[in-house]
């Protein structure tokens, strides 16, 4: 690595040496064109990702949470370069990812993998559970057919499902059983990151347990690192490490859990966190406050000016509207987004 | 609630005959009451036999489904003897539905004025222009701004929760006396979550409704529901008024399903699991439905399915390990 990609490397805020970090995102942006007019002429665009800078550490599990069109899918899709950034810095192990042409950047594929929401169509009705879970060992090494096989069936074992289903098709397997075929599928190639985008939400619950407990022994057994993306916080709370929170492209505040769980300190967290129903029989909340959000989400082709949060923020004010708050650390190592504590 | 109940369902059966002729048992000897300005809870998960329960009671069970007995019954009236032309009058004047997804439930190609004020006008004898403000007062009412506006706009310029408010204009529009309501926010986002239920909340108590809340959603069945019936294998397995069944939780399955959701309280390194996955409905296991899946299983429940029995005042369960009323497990 130069000195310049080193230096680039750098954090600004946490003392996490080089070593320590596996993905670097600096100023990410993802901006899609919107076109109209009889011309088809591209008239605004859509910041589905707006200036996002952050790390994820080796081994840890980093968890993204927001709304419905907040942008978290398209981050992960740009991380992984299925989309390429529209500006920004990706540097994955030590190295920039960013520019790299597709043949560049095909030996470091096995390194990060996917795992999508609908296990439904992730997976290709028209192949065996053996074909699909060998088709990246295919692609990406030169092993003979016995050690492919071994290989398959040591997976399928792995993530719970039996020798025996190799021959099976998808169509024959459960939601979650599916979801293990999934998995099997992106761990083959023994990567370093992974990112989960809704893994479990297409699930029953107690299906989604056993995913989600299945999930976090793999973890240990590969050392993978994990940007889980969800929707539910319960399930965040459960799987992360860190997590961050996204509204409308950007990240409202980013924290440790417990210190975001604990002690959430931006309005729109705040709110995220009393909006989930829990089960309280024991009364130790007594009156949880509910603070019932106004209105929808903004159209994210035409966010509001200044914070993007404020036309729905309980604690808006002037200088919301015109200047937007960037994301510092208010404490130590708990990033907020926000004018209240600036 | 000493009064009578809105609706009184006995022993329903909804069978579906399917090719090769299996039988899918989806809702089998079913048995409940609604009573007024009441929200009772129907928990399950996919595959348990709770929306056919919804739509049975709606009459809305296609081919090759079939309701095969019990009885459901609103103002003393038998609602499975009446001929179709006179359920219609039923349905939406004194029972209304609402489903999971408004995007398809709503006819994209008509304005939502149109869609309200045809409902209006089917059910109310009013003219086109007394229709008109029907509607946007029903639009106001379920807390949509603009009303005026949006009555000229279609389904797809709406947000999900903007969508979902209309429908439930619509199952309302004729003050029906119990409103079904199935997975009404599983599509929504959770702040728009909260915004939905609070709603049906008001609406229920303002119009004395019934509530029959149809969810997988324990944490919204704590803060929304007054009784809780869980449903598993198209059989009612436990019910209880919510918190006696979230606190004092006796069948093995609830126990199970509760286990499973991860907690935003306590830290637990290990979510509970139930092994295995819902038996499809034309398949269940010799005698309890949950015996295959059951960690306290005993050689009884593989024999014969255990009847639901009160064990307390006003707590029914569907196993044996509670069969002498007692609480040996």
């Amino acid at each position: 690595m130069t000195s310049k990609e080193k230096e680039a490397v750098q954090i600004q805020h946490s003392p996490k040496t080089e070593n320590e970090i596996l993905v670097h995102a600096k100023n990410i942006k993802k901006y899609f064109p919107i076109k109209g007019g009889i011309l088809k002429r591209t008239i605004g665009h859509l910041k589905a990702v707006d200036d996002i800078s952050f790390q994820i550490y080796k081994g840890e599990t980093l968890g993204i949470v927001g709304e419905s069109g907040s942008g978290k899918s398209t981050l992960g899709r740009v991380l992984l370069r299925l989309l390429d950034p529209t500006d920004g810095k990706i540097v994955f192990n030590g190295i920039d990812i960013s520019n790299m042409g597709n043949r560049g950047i095909r030996p470091h594929r096995k390194d990060m993998q996917i795992i999508f929401q609908d296990p439904f169509a992730s997976l290709n009705s028209k192949m065996s559970v053996e074909e699909l879970i060998e088709e990246p060992l295919l692609i990406q090494q030169n092993l003979p057919k016995e050690e492919r096989k071994r290989k398959v069936t040591d997976m399928l074992e792995k993530v719970g499902l039996r020798a025996s289903d190799r021959l099976k098709y998808p169509h024959e397997f459960s939601g979650g059983q599916r979801q293990r075929i999934s998995i099997a599928r992106a761990l083959i190639m023994e990567p370093k990151f992974v990112i989960c985008d809704e893994p479990v939400s297409a699930l029953d619950v107690s299906i989604q347990s056993q995913v989600l407990n299945l999930m976090k022994d793999l973890q240990d057994d590969f050392d993978l690192t994990y940007l889980f993306i969800a929707h539910d916080l319960s399930v965040i709370k459960h799987i992360s490490d860190r997590v961050a929170v996204m509204y409308l492209g950007r990240f409202a505040e980013l924290a440790s859990k417990e210190t975001i769980y604990k002690k959430p300190l931006h309005p729109y967290t705040q709110a995220l966190l009393s909006a989930i129903p829990i089960i309280d029989v024991d009364d130790t909340k007594k009156e949880r406050e509910k603070i019932i959000l106004k209105g929808d989400l903004p159209n994210p082709a035409d966010p509001p000016s200044g914070c993007a949060f404020r036309t729905r923020c309980p604690h808006a004010h002037d200088r919301c509207a015109i200047d937007r708050p960037v994301l510092q650390e208010v404490e130590k190592d708990h990033f907020v987004a926000c004018h209240l504590y600036t | 609630m000493t009064n009578q109940p809105v609706l009184q369902v006995d022993n329903l059966k909804t069978y579906f005959y399917l090719e090769d002729d299996r039988v899918a048992r989806a809702v089998d000897d079913v048995s409940f009451t609604i009573y007024p300005g009441e929200t009772v809870a129907l928990v399950g998960e996919s595959g348990s036999g709770k929306s056919m329960t919804g739509l049975s009671v709606m009459r809305l069970i296609a081919q090759p489904g079939k309701i095969v007995d019990g009885s459901i019954t609103m103002n003393n009236l038998d609602l499975l003897s009446l001929r179709d032309r006179e359920i219609i009058s039923i349905r939406g004047n004194d029972i209304a539905m609402i489903f999971q997804e408004p995007m398809t439930a709503l006819n994209p190609v008509f304005t939502i004025g149109n869609q309200i004020t045809e409902v209006v006008r089917k059910h109310k004898k009013l003219s086109k222009q007394a229709a008109r403000q029907k509607a946007i007062d029903l639009l106001k009412m379920v807390g949509i701004p603009r009303a005026e506006e949006i009555m000229n706009e279609y389904p797809h310029q709406l947000s999900g929760g903007m969508r979902q408010r209309v429908m439930i204009a619509i199952a309302i529009s004729c003050e029906p006396k119990l409103l079904i309501a199935d997975e009404p926010t599983t599509a929504l986002d959770v702040t728009i979550q909260a915004q939905i239920l609070e709603l049906l909340e008001e609406l229920k108590r303002e119009l004395k409704m019934g509530l029959l809340l149809i969810t997988h959603d324990l944490g919204v069945v704590y803060e929304y529901a007054d009784r809780v019936m869980v449903m598993y294998g198209g059989q009612i397995v436990e019910h209880a008024p919510t918190k006696e069944l979230l606190k004092l939780t006796k069948h093995p399955y609830t126990e199970g399903l509760l286990a499973s959701i991860p907690n935003l309280d306590e830290e637990v390194d290990r979510l509970g699991t139930i092994k295995g996955v819902v038996p499809p409905a034309y398949q269940f296991p010799q005698g309890c439905r949950f015996s295959d899946r059951c960690p306290h299983v005993m050689d009884k429940c593989k024999e014969s399915n255990p009847e639901l029995t009160k064990i307390t005042q006003d707590h029914d369960v569907r196993c044996y390990l509670y069969e002498k009323g007692g609480n040996d497990k």
